[in-house]
């Protein structure tokens, strides 16, 4: 199993960290030459060049950025309002519970197909009824227009992954003691203030997961992005743009240091996660 | 005491529409597009919220395409034999990590666990010169391989969940017993383990299904594609002529599957995601 791993991801890992050092081509990926760091940055004629020193790059960090502190923001909160409400008994809770899976089991190109003919400028359903509500005067395009695209690309994020928050967030409050909620309801508590004094401390620890989880996810995007908007600037993700340069650029030397930086943004915050989680685990014991 | 009965009612009525806002929110996407699905010519450019025809032009064109119909045995194909080989791989390896003392387990699940927060494009270019090695190009059984990249680790994981939970007992009696380690995983462990390889093998023939990025990179004719790729590449005459119809009809296919197979087995995969992320 160590070997498959190390096969399908250490080796082609250690390569791309390689190949950002050289001038690879994607159509002939055999020959190349070393050119040390000069995919990153370097210093030419007075200007700089590579990839640290390219806007289109810290476009796309920010716009990552931006992604993941909203998306992850949003679906934290709609997770957490849809779990308390799963968490009540009443009729047909499995009903609903069942329709949250829905967007989740909805492939991820599907679901931005589907909220792109819904968000279609002429046609979209979602214009038709902002319409009829009298929100906006004339139909918007969405995925087309700078300031709203990635709103669009956020909605449709959201959409698809509040339900895995959702799911998350419902286990950790089943598992909660019901003894804490009698006490603070013999000592007439308002609910508002049980919420925050009693639930949300008692299931952070396991909404802290999957918040991290959803970040790291989110930070990775690309599936969403390329459907929904393709290769405009105002909204490419770090992914998208180290697989412009690679792919479509045939730069495998100048794409590889662009994932390589991804890479090793993404290591740091995990790492950073798994010394704190283990200075908690180990506070426990 | 009447003041009390409103406030009673006016809860209950507010709880009816949060509950009717999340159906919405959750359930309206799909089913606008299957409504869409159904509407052909320029029935598709009013906006409509209810059925109002039962059109199968679209159906019938989509799945005549036989390039489409490639792309869904491709998808099948490659999504089926992940599972196969997550499996085998997974149980193994989730029978030392979650019975065999040694030392470095505790690491081993660490790498393993970081495996899964790799950036897919992080590998994409080593990955890429791999298979170009093997001679694997614009060939599904590329996408079997580096598959297992992001389906090895949650199966470990799961898996290992699981097989810690079982009893010490039963182990100990097949080792009185004399059987042999493998004897004891596929004699004992496997057939209780059903519950967990089904959840397993659900989650990760899904997230097979559902991947864009490295089947879009490792194929390139149409013949050797899988559906997600083949969605996102359906083409109209120009840029803003995309043929919503077949759009829809096409994702239609591809997602009801999934749903229906998530909807009879939604306790599993909400149990599975759970063990999978909460133990994380």
């Amino acid at each position: 199993m160590l070997l498959v791993l190390a096969a399908v991801a250490g080796w082609p890992l250690l390569r791309t960290i390689w190949f950002s050092f050289t001038d690879a081509s994607f159509s002939n990926i055999s020959e190349y030459s070393w050119v040390g760091l000069e995919n990153y940055l370097v210093y030419e004629d007075g200007l700089w060049f590579g990839v640290l020193a390219d806007p289109a790059w810290w476009q796309s960090v920010w716009n990552t950025l931006f992604f993941t502190v909203v998306s992850v923001g949003a679906e934290t909160v709609l997770g957490l309002i849809i779990a308390l409400t799963l968490n009540a008994q009443f009729r047909g809770r499995g009903l609903i519970r069942a329709a949250t899976l829905i967007p989740w089991a909805v492939p991820t190109i599907v679901s931005a197909k589907m909220w792109g003919w819904m968000l279609h400028d002429q046609f979209g359903i979602i214009n038709d009824m902002l319409m009829t509500l009298g929100i906006i005067a004339e139909p918007l395009n969405w995925t087309a227009n700078a300031d709203l695209s990635m709103w669009a690309v956020i909605m449709v994020d959201v959409w698809k992954t509040t339900p895995f928050m959702a799911l998350l967030t419902l286990a950790a409050l089943q598992m909660l003691p019901s003894d804490c909620y009698e006490a603070a309801k013999v000592d007439g508590i308002h609910p508002v203030s049980v919420f925050f004094k009693v639930t949300l401390p008692l299931i952070m620890p396991a909404l802290m997961v999957a918040i991290i989880f959803r970040v790291l996810d989110a930070l990775r995007v690309f599936d969403v992005i390329y459907v929904l908007t393709s290769n405009s600037e105002d909204t490419m993700s770090m992914s998208v743009y180290a697989r412009q340069q690679l792919v479509q650029f045939q730069d495998v030397g100048y794409g590889s240091a662009a994932s390589t930086v991804l890479f090793l943004i993404i290591a740091l915050l995990t790492i950073s996660y798994l010394y704190l989680g283990r200075k908690k685990i180990g506070g426990e014991s | 005491m009447n003041l009390k009965l409103a406030k009673k009612l006016l809860a209950k009525v507010a709880f009816l529409i949060l509950l009717a806002a999340i159906l919405i929110f959750t359930v309206f996407p799909f089913y606008y597009a299957i409504l869409t699905s159904f509407e052909s010519g320029s029935d598709l450019f009013t906006v409509e919220y209810w059925f109002s025809s039962f059109d199968l032009a679209n159906y019938k064109s989509v799945l005549g395409e036989a390039s489409f119909v490639t792309s869904i045995w491709n998808s099948i194909l490659v999504a089926s034999s992940t599972v196969v080989i997550a499996m085998a791989f997974g149980l193994t390896a989730a029978y030392a990590l979650g019975r065999v003392k040694f030392r470095g387990r505790g690491a081993v699940l660490m790498i393993v666990l970081s495996v899964s927060m790799f950036p897919q494009v992080a590998v994409l270019s080593g990955l890429f010169e791999v298979i170009r090695a093997m001679n694997l190009y614009n060939d599904p059984l590329a996408l079997i391989f580096s598959y297992t990249i992001f389906t090895l680790p949650f199966t470990v994981w799961i898996l290992t969940t699981f097989m810690r939970q079982l009893p010490k007992e039963l182990e100990e009696a097949a080792i009185v017993d004399g059987a042999s380690p493998l004897t004891t995983l596929f004699r004992v462990f496997i057939p209780l383990m059903w519950p967990a390889m089904a959840t397993t093998g659900l989650l990760a023939f899904i997230a097979a299904w559902n991947e864009f990025l490295f089947a879009l990179t490792f194929t390139l004719t149409n013949s050797e594609r899988t559906v997600p790729v083949a969605i996102a590449l359906i083409t109209g005459g120009s840029q803003h002529e995309l043929p919503w119809g077949n759009l829809m009809a096409a994702s239609v296919i591809v997602t009801v599957p999934l749903v229906v197979l998530v909807l009879i087995f939604q306790r599993r995969i909400v149990s599975g995601l759970t063990a999978g992320a909460v133990k994380g």
